[in-house]
């Protein structure tokens, strides 16, 4: 009858319908929800850009220089600030700390969520098996199909950008967060047991410590991953680096593209070295032990 | 040593699909095989107690069921069915809230791989059952500092975990047990991962540290060794099931079952068997105050060459058949006289090991004399060599004649050849056949 006719007229659902009366049903009742979401977002971005163009170049290029050099050394902080010097020389100083604020902010919110909701899976094989497929569908889904519902969620500006940004990036932290703490030999966590802990002291002083090398090689994903989604963000009114990159694919403009995507470069570079950094600073607090725990932990984070 | 410190009843740990179907079905009389369907039984209905300041050795392969064993004694895996009694609180039916407080208060662990926090010094290690406790910072450490002492590692206490070989982690496995202060330790394969020698180390160090702490432990391991060595009593297991219970030498000279014996063999029983267990009642006495008459009258009816003289039941000396004779024919008649006093004798609770040498030296049998020198009893070449050459041991009767004894009869002439030497060449010619038997033995 129906199912046959349906048949005949070629098979097809409409999902891509079905989504959008979704999106529609949200905009309408959701409203109010998603424009708080907004205001608090925007506040935070406001708060983060101010705090990246207020002060002078050299103050910025500065304070990390300091940063690099207190994550790793001296020749991090030479690179570092050779390669901010770069970034004003071709004019893009303004563009590269609106991104850098953008991600900065997308960061925090990624991080917060996506760290306690690694712990959450590791806890529960429930949860974890009710956030695998929603990571995999954040993670592989195209980038750039985040952005039509998040202008409709949220118009058009660095909120939606913000809003698909976090998106793309969360996956990376959940899952090595999750990784890290299942990775924590058993018969510690049971001697902690043993001994009468409560849950949350194992958390915090067996799980979350030997975890650690891989909840960071987590966030220093998100943070690159931050980055990249930033840049296409830009295509919804995130202000950035994004920009002239948009601008230089529509009007053919070979130099602008060069110069804003070498500008990406830099700051990428210099976030993953300096996280990467802490990353092994800490590690090498904990001394060589850890050393050994951490590569197999690495590995999918490389990946 | 009587008060019971903890009790576990008809524990049942089945892992699958069904747990309480497969443990009715266990109770009806199933085999562990015939419920696979509804579950793995890890282990089927262990019933035992542990008396304070015991050690109480749980032994099997892996795969017996040991480990999820110890596991439910603490509450780190509930029991399918059954109960645990710890100081008389019911550890399966306990809240988290009450597990944790047993825990920290009556039961501590020591783990196979040490599980220690790599993170954290050596003394911070110690001192975390005392951290979990609330114990402030100072005493704790005081606390960790003195144990630590205790096991030797003083001088780590800064280091970390991973600075430290293999034998000095699980020093720091135990000093964090040991300073929880618990009366009850389980140590799961606690020396498993250890290399031989430092293995004995730690055992002989386990037996000191628990002779002056008087600790209660629950020690759970797959070499038999180990446990006869440990254990005051010893659980068998074999498929989930404590297939036997008991003293080492209960298990080494009574064996349940096929399995157990099977697995006894290789045991050095002269480590774990005493004088007491091997021997015999004293036939060949004679009372000093029968005389020379008494005791040749003895040595005729019995046919032997010596006699033990006895006074109120407590050894003089040992009387030789030419003593005896050369005595009737001079007309003595005291006994006194010709007892030589300078008989071998070992006391109940010395081990085979230290005993071979002298047994086969001795022309007559060796006489185990408790501390007033009462003669209790007597060892026999004879019996000495059946229990080494693991023949059935609780022979009562000269088994020589009636039993099939390769062993024996191999080292009957040398030991004889050796006995009937000239006493003053017999030292050194005795060294060979003792050195042979031991060596048979093992």
């Amino acid at each position: 009858m129906d199912i046959a006719q349906w048949f005949a007229d070629g098979a097809r659902i409409p999902l891509g319908a079905w989504i959008k009366d979704l999106i529609d049903f949200l905009t309408t009742y959701g409203g109010w929800f998603f424009d708080f979401v907004a205001a608090t977002f925007l506040a935070v971005y406001d708060a983060s850009t101010w705090l990246f163009t207020t002060p002078p170049t050299w103050a910025v290029i500065l304070v990390i220089a300091a940063l690099s050099f207190w994550a790793k050394g001296w020749k991090l902080a030479v690179g570092a600030a050779l390669g901010l010097v770069l970034i004003d020389l071709v004019a893009q100083w303004d563009n590269a700390m609106l991104t850098l604020a953008l991600t900065v902010v997308a960061v925090l919110i990624a991080t917060t969520i996506s760290v306690p909701l690694g712990i959450w899976a590791a806890r529960s094989q429930t949860v974890s098996n009710i956030v695998r497929p929603v990571l995999d569908f954040l993670q592989t889904m195209p980038a750039f199909v985040y952005l039509l519902p998040a202008i409709f969620l949220f118009s058009v500006g660095p909120v939606p950008g913000i809003v698909a940004t976090i998106m793309f990036a969360l996956a990376p932290g959940v899952r090595l967060t999750e990784l890290g703490i299942r990775g924590v030999d058993k018969e510690v966590v049971e001697a902690g047991h043993a001994f009468g802990a409560t849950p949350g002291r194992i958390l915090r002083q067996i799980q979350l410590p030997l975890a650690m090398p891989s909840i960071m090689a987590g966030i220093n994903q998100v943070i690159m991953l931050s980055l990249s989604m930033s840049v296409i963000a830009s295509m919804v009114g995130a202000p950035g680096l994004g920009r002239p990159i948009v601008q230089a694919l529509s009007s053919v403009n070979i130099p602008l593209g060069f110069e804003a995507g070498t500008a990406v470069v830099v700051i990428a570079m210099i976030l993953d070295r300096i996280t990467g950094g802490f990353g092994t600073r800490d590690r090498s607090r904990r001394r060589t032990s850890f050393s050994k725990t951490s590569e197999p932990d690495a590995a999918p984070a490389a990946a | 040593m009587s008060e019971i410190a903890l009790e576990a009843r008809h524990l049942y740990k089945v892992f699958g699909k069904n747990p309480g179907q497969a443990v009715r079905r266990l109770q009806d009389g199933q085999s562990r095989s015939d419920v696979l369907d509804a579950g793995t039984a890890a282990v089927i209905d262990a019933s035992f107690t542990v008396e304070r300041g015991e050690i109480f050795v749980v032994m099997g392969l892996s795969g017996s069921g040991k480990s999820t064993l110890i596991r439910m004694l603490n509450g780190l895996l509930p029991p399918t069915a059954g109960e645990v009694i710890i100081h008389g609180s019911d550890v399966s039916a306990a809240t988290p809230r009450e597990l944790r407080e047993i825990r920290r208060r009556s039961v501590s662990m020591v783990f196979q791989h040490f599980a220690l926090l790599p993170h954290r010094t050596v003394i911070d290690n110690a001192a975390y059952a005392l951290e979990i406790q609330g114990v402030a910072k100072a005493e704790r450490l005081e606390r960790a500092r003195a144990i630590l002492d205790k096991v030797g590692l003083a001088e780590w206490a800064d280091s970390r975990p991973d600075e430290l070989s293999g034998g000095m982690r699980q020093r720091v496995g135990l000093a964090r047990a040991l300073t929880a202060g618990t009366d009850i330790m389980l140590m799961d394969e606690a020396f498993s991962a250890l290399d031989p020698l430092i293995r004995r180390e730690m055992q002989e160090q386990l037996v000191e540290l628990q002779q002056e702490l008087g600790r209660t432990i629950i020690f759970i391991t797959h070499d038999l060794n180990e446990a006869m060595f440990l254990g005051d009593r010893i659980a068998v297991m074999r498929d989930g099931r404590i297939v036997q219970l008991g003293t080492p030498e209960e298990i080494l000279t009574d064996p349940a079952n096929d399995y157990v014996a099977q697995f006894v063999q290789d045991v050095d029983r002269t480590r774990v068997l005493t004088a007491r267990t091997v021997m015999e009642p004293p036939h060949l006495t004679t009372p000093v105050s029968a005389g020379v008459r008494g005791a040749l009258r003895v040595l005729r009816e019995q046919q032997a060459r010596a006699v033990f003289a006895t006074e109120g039941r407590r050894l003089v000396g040992v009387v030789t058949d030419r003593a005896v004779i050369r005595a009737v024919k001079a007309g003595q008649t005291d006994l006194r006289a010709i007892v030589d006093q300078s008989v071998l004798t070992v006391g109940p609770d010395e081990l085979l090991t230290d005993i071979v040498e002298s047994a086969v030296e001795s022309p007559v049998p060796l006489a185990v004399v408790d501390e007033t020198r009462r003669l209790i009893g007597v060892i026999p070449r004879v019996t000495l060599l059946a229990t080494l050459g693991n023949v059935e041991p609780s022979t009562r009767e000269l088994p020589v004649v009636s039993t099939p004894l390769d062993m024996v009869a191999e080292f009957t002439p040398l030991v004889d050849a050796a006995a009937n030497a000239a006493p003053a060449a017999g030292a050194g010619a005795d060294g060979g056949p003792t050195t042979t038997t031991e060596e048979g033995a093992l």
